[in-house]
């Protein structure tokens, strides 16, 4: 099967529009005669089900926590970008539209990119109409800051609490929607299959995590928004509960996953504490703004930080990057921060962490002007580890935060199981190799409220209103079936460990192999330790407790089960992408000077990885044509 | 350090629970009260003990998922924190540890320490919005918000919805969390053609679902991970008041 992308003919900032109006209707009338599925009830799929059912459609809408309010959009932090130029200091959609695509590293559809900064001031508009609490000017209007990756401000925020406040906002207009009686809302679900029926999404079959019962429900599209698949590592700053199941059993019923390799980790997050840790904590990259980041030039130095004068520290990023300091991108600031542990010269007891300091920062504005900044991250970050970061230097390290792979989709963010859907994270859409900060939040946003309510009916119009399968049929049978098959299989085995100890063992290859820096013989490496410790886990997972009853243990071996096969495409892709660019680091393809060298001759491409019964999966490429923005080379120095 | 654990247990909603003991053996004063709890399960299961349940899920105290009653605490000892923020320098070798569901007449247990708060929803779902469609949303800075305005309401809509006011209320009243999101929409210009509407059928769902009444305890406040100030709960009774006297209803 040949990749479609979709993109419309025409200028790229008439595409949008053009599209729109190409795109075929569903009547008014007609629209309560179709059912939409979406699964997940963050930015994307909260924001997706609400407008879908404002416009007349019946929407089933499925979340893993008790309340739509809890989807893990909510623990961003920063803030949200878009184009409306209030600070008046040149910005627009074009510029916009240019960061994402650079800050990308030249890796995503340049159409979807653009679109995405066109929509990014309707959803101002929005959120600010829902009753969003933006931090405001003293005239009243909205405030913006500052964020990596671009030299306008163009940042909306809610205090640190951005994701939140968002999230709140099309929380409330769902909850308009289960009022208004159309949405159905079935929380602590988790979806365990798509089914496919005459090759197009019909429906899913579901785990009821309370009764523990397996339901099935039909519609006329399925739409996921399931969120990204940071925790095959383990530890991410993700929610304990997010995982890769929906969009992996999507791709095992013929959903391609795009770029699966790339990862964003994030420089700035509490290090690792001993090995029952459960989830590492992110301290916005702000800091990095008044914070200097350092190690002791002597490997092994016992003294103190505070002891340690200025002339026996290596202050490696303003070292190395006199430009840019401390405040290099994410990608290279972690990998800096990687090399020098990797020199023995980390701190802390693991050694695995660096020191982000504000002594200079304090000294020159004052305790004072530095709490008024950050109190609230010196806060949390004091709550964690118990010292107090006015006195001695926080220690921090990169830790797994996003991933721009996910699904593959077209331009209408359909996937290539025709009425299958993909939204927000779970998508691999808009952020290429690395996603630039305050760019999450947009893209759910845009993908949930203005690009699939359109580009949906453009699907449905072409699907009858009687053409949705009742859930007796062979194939929701056989996905219920293989789903229960599945769970009898993870209780009869019966072994000697936990699920959580797989789990932990399965992050720890991933870390090391396909982490911060990765080469073919790592990778090599770990996929032959992941079949390995997959075979294990079949022999030996204990699960306590029935399939017929609420039992977070049988969840949890469930997502393990299919993080374990997940980790190995991941390997897979990395392995052979044989370039560096963005979040992905390949040791073999580096300068002189350690920065990451991109092969855009031979890997200006997305990677679609098409799953297979009985043999390997398959590598499909979607060319990237780049007409509107040229091809550079990063550099910071 | 090395603790006792009297953990509530209960198989699900039709069955009657109990209290069991478990030994937490090992545990670091760094790690945090659920991964001591993580790490009890993990001894539980490989005893073939079927392990404790509980809700959590980001595990940085935004998400509200997280509950249990610390030795009759909501969150435990520590103001201003959700129990995912909560570490176990907090607790001493050998201590013993009551942990216990939220309890409420409107949040049946499902199993062991997680409930059902859904109710939660059925309140916001009365009216906690502004009614406004997709794509239909004026200019945003056409609408200009007293920066004042816009930090009060924001220290409202800081609510995370987790229900500790209700599980610290000896009234069982949800009056801080229906009064955080009335008072947020109350302050600000969106959404005032709805505002007595709101009050009235937020409130009447309140009553609806078995939440008690306020009777000026504070002890919302004090188990709030947030601290939302009580404040809000005399605004919501404002803007009922109002509502009352002057709704065409």
């Amino acid at each position: 099967m040949s990749l479609n992308s979709k993109v419309p003919e025409g200028p790229l900032s008439n595409k949008w529009n053009k599209h729109k109006f190409d795109l075929k209707l569903v009547n008014p009338a007609n629209k309560r005669k179709y059912t939409v599925i979406v699964v997940g009830t963050g930015l994307a799929g909260g924001a997706a089900a609400a407008s879908l059912s404002e416009m007349g459609y019946n929407v089933l809408n499925f979340c893993i926590q008790d309340s739509p309010r809890r989807a893990h959009s909510i623990a961003a932090q920063g803030g949200i970008n878009a184009a409306k130029n209030y600070p008046n200091d040149g910005d627009s959609v074009w510029r916009l539209f240019y960061d994402t695509v650079k800050g990308g590293d030249y890796r995503a559809r340049e159409a979807n990119v653009h679109r995405l900064a066109e929509v990014s001031n309707n959803i101002i508009d929005q959120c600010v109409a829902q009753g969003v609490p933006f931090a405001r000017e003293y005239g009243g209007n909205l405030a913006n800051r500052s964020f990596g990756g671009a030299q306008v401000s163009r940042t909306f925020y809610a205090r640190g609490q951005t994701g939140q406040q968002l999230l709140l906002g099309a929380y409330g207009s769902l909850m308009k929607e289960v009022e208004a009686g159309r949405v159905k809302m079935m929380p602590r679900r988790e979806m365990l299959d798509l089914v496919v029926v005459d090759g197009k999404a019909k429906g899913i079959v579901v785990r009821n995590l309370v009764t523990g019962k397996i339901e099935r429900y039909s519609g006329h599209a399925v739409v996921l928004a399931t969120g990204g698949y940071g925790n095959v590592f383990y530890l991410s700053t993700n929610a304990a509960n997010s995982n890769v199941t929906a969009s992996f059993r999507a791709y095992k019923r013929g959903a391609y996953f795009a770029n699966p390799c790339y990862t964003q980790i994030h420089p700035t997050c509490i290090p690792v504490k001993g090995d029952l840790q459960s989830k590492l904590t992110l301290m916005s990259e702000s800091l990095r703004n008044d914070g200097r980041i350092w190690v002791p030039k002597k490997a092994g130095d016992a003294r103190k930080p505070n002891q340690i004068p200025d002339e026996e520290r290596d202050y490696y990023l303003e070292r190395r990057y006199p430009a840019f300091g401390n405040l290099v991108p994410r990608d290279v600031a972690s990998r800096a921060a990687k090399k020098v542990c990797d020199d023995g010269l980390g701190v802390g007891e693991t050694k695995l962490a660096v020191y982000l300091d504000f002594r200079d920062a304090i000294k020159r504005e004052g305790e004072d002007a530095i709490r008024a900044k950050y109190g609230n991250l010196f806060e949390m970050y004091q709550h964690i580890t118990d010292e107090n970061p006015y006195e001695v230097p926080m220690r921090i390290f990169p830790a797994v935060h996003y991933t721009m792979g996910g699904l593959w989709v077209d331009y209408n963010l359909e996937s290539t199981v025709p009425g299958l859907f993909v939204l927000g994270e779970a998508n691999f859409s808009d952020h290429g190799a690395n996603r630039l900060g305050a760019s999450a939040l947009m893209q759910g946003l845009a993908d949930g409220y203005f690009v699939l309510p359109s580009t949906i009916g453009g699907y449905l119009s072409g699907v009858k209103a009687e053409d949705c399968p009742s859930t007796d049929t062979a194939e929701f049978d056989a996905a219920e079936k293989e789903s229960t098959e599945r769970i009898n299989k993870l209780l009869a085995v019966q072994g000697t460990r936990t699920a959580v100890s797989f789990h932990r063992e399965l992050g720890k290859i991933m870390w090391e192999y396909c982490g911060m820096a990765r080469s073919r013989e790592g990778l090599s490496k770990a996929i032959v330790k992941i079949k390995a410790l997959r075979r294990e886990f079949w022999e030996d997972v204990k699960v306590i407790g029935g399939a017929d009853e609420f039992s977070q243990g049988l969840e949890r071996a469930g997502r393990v089960a299919d993080y374990m096969e997940f980790a190995e495409l991941m390997c897979r892709d990395a392995m052979e992408r044989e370039e560096s660019c963005g979040g992905h680091f390949r040791e073999e393809h580096q300068t002189e000077g350690n920065e990451a060298k991109r092969d855009d001759e031979n890997f200006a491409h997305v990677a679609a990885w098409e799953y297979k019964d009985s043999s390997d999966p398959v590598r499909h490429k979607e060319e990237l044509n780049f007409e509107n923005v040229k091809l550079t080379q990063r550099s910071y120095k | 350090m090395n603790l006792t654990l009297r953990v509530w247990r209960q198989k699900d909603g039709s069955s009657s629970g109990k209290f069991e003991t478990y030994e937490a053996k090992n545990i670091s004063p760094d790690q945090s009260f659920l991964e001591m709890l993580d790490a009890v399960n993990e001894d539980l299961i490989e005893a073939g003990i079927v392990p404790i349940a509980f809700d959590h899920d980001c595990r940085e105290g935004i998400c509200g998922m997280c509950s249990l009653v610390i030795n009759g605490r909501a969150h435990g000892p520590d103001s201003g924190k959700a129990t995912c923020a909560l570490h176990m320098r907090r607790y001493s070798d050998g201590d013993t540890i009551t942990i216990e569901p939220f309890r409420a007449k409107a949040f049946p247990v499902l199993r062991d320490l997680v409930t059902d708060r859904s109710s939660f929803d059925r309140i916001i779902q009365a009216g906690g919005y502004v009614s406004i469609k997709t794509g239909s949303a004026i200019e945003a800075n056409a609408l200009p918000v007293p920066k004042d305005n816009a930090e009060t309401a924001m220290d409202a809509a800081a609510c995370i919805g987790c229900a500790a006011c209700v599980a610290g209320c000896p009234n069982a009243s949800a009056m801080l969390f229906l009064g955080a999101k009335v008072s947020q929409m109350a302050l600000l210009p969106q959404g005032q053609p709805e505002r007595e509407r709101r009050v009235l059928k937020m409130v009447e769902t309140h009553d609806d679902e078995g939440f008690g009444n306020c009777t000026n305890e504070y002890e919302c406040m004090k188990a709030c991970p947030k601290e939302i100030d009580v404040s809000n709960i005399a605004r919501l009774n404002r803007e009922y008041l109002k509502a009352t006297v002057t709704t065409k209803d």
